[in-house]
């Protein structure tokens, strides 16, 4: 698979920050936080251009970042994850590789919580502006 | 015949003289008819918008392959009226916000102005109001006056939509008042006056459509965005502006700006059979009718364009105006001037 | 001293062009747009939380209400999501009818944005025209799922109702129809000039733009970019079909326009392939009746909706409910770039563009 030279190459320069797996469909890169803006930099100059879906999940006890990311035309597609602490969700923003990225954080910040530094207007979009609480999140209470 | 002809004149005649042997002095009984010439008027354009409207939905039904109104009486031509009804009693509201003399005088100015245009349309033989010796002048004048009305609402309304309305409204009224004069100075120029009857007159052999063709098409585009109605529909741009300058209003005021508009419609094309299509005159059948026949037909093209067109840009509206409209009418007043010396010239005239 | 002023107007979310509840609050210099914001979340349900409290088959009809024009394709994308989760085999009747009611989804989704280009534009009988067509598409669902727009017609595992008798004389003589409809089409609104001078050089997206803000779908493929999932990565049985990728080469709201009505035709000969190879069978399944994907299992699955990349994430903890459940919304995504192609042009150019890249509020708003 065409993936897998990059796959090396990437581990060669992220060593133990990097760990890779398969789900049957994707291969699932796991990055430190502090690596996520090196690695999605050398995943776009490798010609991963797209960057379909951004979403994230709580676990309770983590929070997970996920990016879906392809290449258009020629259809290659790969997959980051990056775990955040609970108490302080915190991770740098990607929109300056991929403008997509723009509404995806925000929206992920208005319903998890997430926030995403450098991101340069990260403010609420698909709830009001003055809203408080961040409902896809687990311990949002459901009247 | 002779009486069906001369009908409307009879009528009139016998008004004058039967206000005359009550003794009143001449020039009571002909205030008193002006009067009641007025009423007719009005009379008259009512009756013809309810008309009117209903047509325009029959045949927005018919191009887009519905039925239209089709339930309240045969094919629906009461749904006009109802509507008028339910426009009447609504709730007449107005907005805080809004200068309110201002608002509330804009409908009744613009169909005022309408109104106006009817003076000088012969309707049939003798058969007009005032036949000014300036005819067509009062026609050009008054009929730009409408776009005050449109201002005054956009402004009046204090909401951003409709003063972009009213403000597309008046670059537009400027910039196609231009052609639209320009497009009847070459009849003015063969028939050689401004009167209407002498327009006609001038129509008895030949209509001025197969002389000035180039002017009736610029007349006829001119008109459509004077009328504000699609494609040129600017000020109002439903899609767009939302209704324009006509977004705050409601109820009756709003239907009178409606009824406006089928007013100017009607005037626009009876001006346009007017001076293109030799007016009143007809075979067989009598003047009056033939008219309103005419006017109805150039109607017809009216509805024809606004059901079929998107709407034009505003930046390419004012372009085609300025580029295309003027400098066509131009050459066309010159060709017309070169004509009319080259005829004289040959002793054809 | 006269002064000039720049004003404010929202756009939205009561306006007759905004397809729903978008606004745009936009600054306009007369009739220019300096710049322009969109605000969202009018019509926002938290479809993804409400996920996380109904089983897997209880979210279907959800799903349905996302594109509420296209019904069908978000169900599809659903299923097929949960179907990969848990390892399903679909019958190949099954799959078959999918792909014709995916579609002819697309089919009257497509029409519909012509229509509402036309109406957009201020040209009311377009979309009459089309709304006339577009309801065959709708008689078509009422007779195979008993709903004509919200269809919840495809269930985990199959689809919920085989198709009548009477529905097959309905679709061979809908998509004989479609040359004659197309060319209705293109006599009222693609030979108009009026239609053409408003529309070309509008919006312009240049393909390298589109990639990086993420636009997908037939927005990405007007920008020259031949890029189809239904081609790329193909889902369920699409790679059985033989049709093309129409593309264009501006990226302006002509292209993406015009792109929509060459797209119908290459929909309709996907339908008359999958009408000739339609084979007979079951249509549901072995899937069990609860279904409790394996704990940690996740899965993103995307398909080719009519408005672009359509994906579900959904993660599983072994219950029977998501844990949790993403709706990647190719509207959402690409009325991203509205304000960026939209600045400097007219106040009827950013109506021409929201129309053009045709979103869909409830997809978008979620």
């Amino acid at each position: 698979m065409p993936n897998k030279k990059i796959i090396e190459g990437l581990q060669a320069e992220f060593n133990d920050a990097l760990e890779v797996s398969n789900d049957g469909s994707y291969d699932i890169l796991t990055i430190e936080k502090g690596q996520l803006h090196a690695l999605c930099e050398n995943l776009k100059k490798d010609g991963f251009n797209y960057l379909a879906n951004l979403t994230a999940v709580d676990y309770e006890d983590r929070f997970e970042v996920v990016y879906h990311i392809h290449s258009v035309p020629e259809n290659r597609k790969i997959a980051v994850k990056t775990i955040i602490d609970y108490g302080n969700p915190e991770v740098s923003t990607v929109i300056d590789i991929w403008r997509t990225a723009d509404w995806q954080e925000r929206e992920v910040y208005d319903l998890l919580g997430i926030k995403f530094a450098g991101h340069p207007n990260l403010i609420r979009i698909l709830l009001p502006y003055d809203y408080e609480a961040h409902p896809l999140r687990k311990d949002f209470k459901l009247k | 015949m002779d009486i069906l002809e001369n009908l409307f004149l009879i009528i009139s005649k016998f008004i004058v003289d039967w206000l005359q042997s009550i003794g009143l002095p001449l020039i009571w009984a002909d205030f008193i008819l002006l009067v009641i010439k007025f009423a007719c008027i009005a009379g008259i354009v009512t009756i013809n918008i309810l008309i009117l409207i209903w047509l325009e939905r029959k045949v927005s039904g018919f191009i887009q392959e519905r039925l239209g109104p089709n339930r309240l009486g045969p094919f629906g031509v009461f749904q006009t009226i109802a509507d008028a009804i339910k426009l009447l009693t609504k709730e007449d509201i107005i907005p805080s916000a809004t200068d309110k003399f201002i608002f509330r005088t804009a409908p009744i100015v613009f169909i005022v102005i309408s109104l106006m245009l009817y003076m000088v349309i012969p309707f049939g033989d003798g058969m007009q109001i005032v036949d000014l010796n300036i005819g067509v002048f009062y026609f050009l004048s008054v009929a730009s006056l409408a776009t005050i009305a449109i201002l005054m609402a956009g402004w009046g309304s204090n909401n951003k939509w409709s003063l972009l309305g009213a403000m597309r409204s008046v670059a537009q009224m400027i910039t196609y008042e231009v052609p639209l004069a320009f497009s009847l100075i070459g009849i003015i120029m063969i028939a050689g006056s401004l009167r209407m009857s002498d327009i006609i007159a001038a129509q008895s052999n030949v209509w001025f459509i197969l002389l000035q063709p180039v002017a009736f098409i610029t007349y006829f585009i001119a008109a459509t965005a004077e009328l504000n109605r699609g494609p040129f529909d600017m000020p109002e741009a439903e899609q767009e502006l939302t209704a324009g300058a006509y977004t705050e209003y409601t109820g009756m005021r709003w239907a009178l700006f409606f009824l406006a508009e089928y007013t100017n419609l009607f005037a626009v094309s009876a001006i346009a059979a007017t001076m293109f299509f030799g007016g009143w005159q007809g075979p067989f059948l009598p003047s009056w009718l033939w008219l309103p026949i005419k006017a109805y037909l150039i109607m017809m093209i009216f509805f024809w364009i606004k059901w079929t067109f998107p709407r034009i840009r505003m930046d390419h509206l004012m372009s085609f105006s300025w580029k295309v409209l003027i400098p066509v009418s131009l050459a066309n007043i010159v060709l017309t001037g070169c004509g009319i010396h080259l005829f004289k010239w040959m002793g054809w005239w | 001293m006269l002064q000039t002023e720049n004003i404010t107007v929202n756009i939205g979310p009561q306006h007759p062009s905004t397809h729903g509840g978008l606004h745009v609050e936009a600054i306009f210099n007369g009739e220019i747009i300096v710049d322009s914001t969109v605000h969202l979340g009018y019509v926002h349900r938290s479809v993804e939380k409400i996920a996380e409290t109904r089983t897997y088959p209880q979210f279907v009809p959800y799903t349905s209400r996302l594109d509420y024009l296209a019904s069908q394709l978000p169900t599809l994308a659903y299923c097929q999501a949960v179907e990969k989760m848990i390892g399903a085999e679909i019958p190949e009747r099954a799959e078959y009818i999918r792909v014709i009611m995916a579609e002819l989804s697309r089919i009257a989704s497509h029409m519909l944005a012509i229509g509402s280009i036309a109406i957009d534009l201020g040209a009311t009988t377009g979309l009459i025209y089309t709304f006339r067509d577009r309801e065959r598409i709708m008689d078509m669902f009422e007779m195979t799922s008993g709903q004509r727009l919200i269809t919840s017609y495809m269930r985990i595992g199959g689809i919920s109702d085989d198709l009548p008798p009477e529905f097959f004389p309905a679709v061979n003589s809908f998509i004989e129809d479609i040359p004659k409809m197309i060319k209705e089409y293109e006599d009222l609104l693609v030979g108009n000039e009026i239609m053409q001078a408003r529309l070309k050089g509008v919006g312009v997206i240049s393909a390298e733009d589109a990639i990086n803000y993420g636009v997908s779908g037939p927005n990405l493929r007007a920008t020259g970019v031949a890029y189809d999932i239904r081609k790329a990565e193909p889902y369920g049985i699409y790679d059985r079909f033989d049709f093309d990728i129409p593309t264009r080469k501006n990226g302006d709201s002509w292209d993406r326009f015009i792109l929509r009505i060459e797209e119908i035709k290459e929909s309709s000969e996907i339908i008359d392939q999958a009408l000739k190879d339609l084979p007979q069978g079951e249509i549901m399944g072995k899937v069990r009746r609860v279904i409790r994907p394996e704990a940690g299992k996740e899965v993103y699955h995307r398909i080719e909706s009519a408005k672009g990349e359509l994906g579900f994430y959904i993660v599983s903890d072994g219950s029977d409910k998501p844990y949790r459940l993403h709706v990647r919304a190719p509207s959402f995504i690409n009325l991203m770039i509205l304000p960026q192609i939209s600045k400097g042009e007219k106040l009827q150019d950013i109506i021409a563009n929201i129309a053009t890249l045709d979103p869909v509020l409830g997809e978008c708003d979620r």
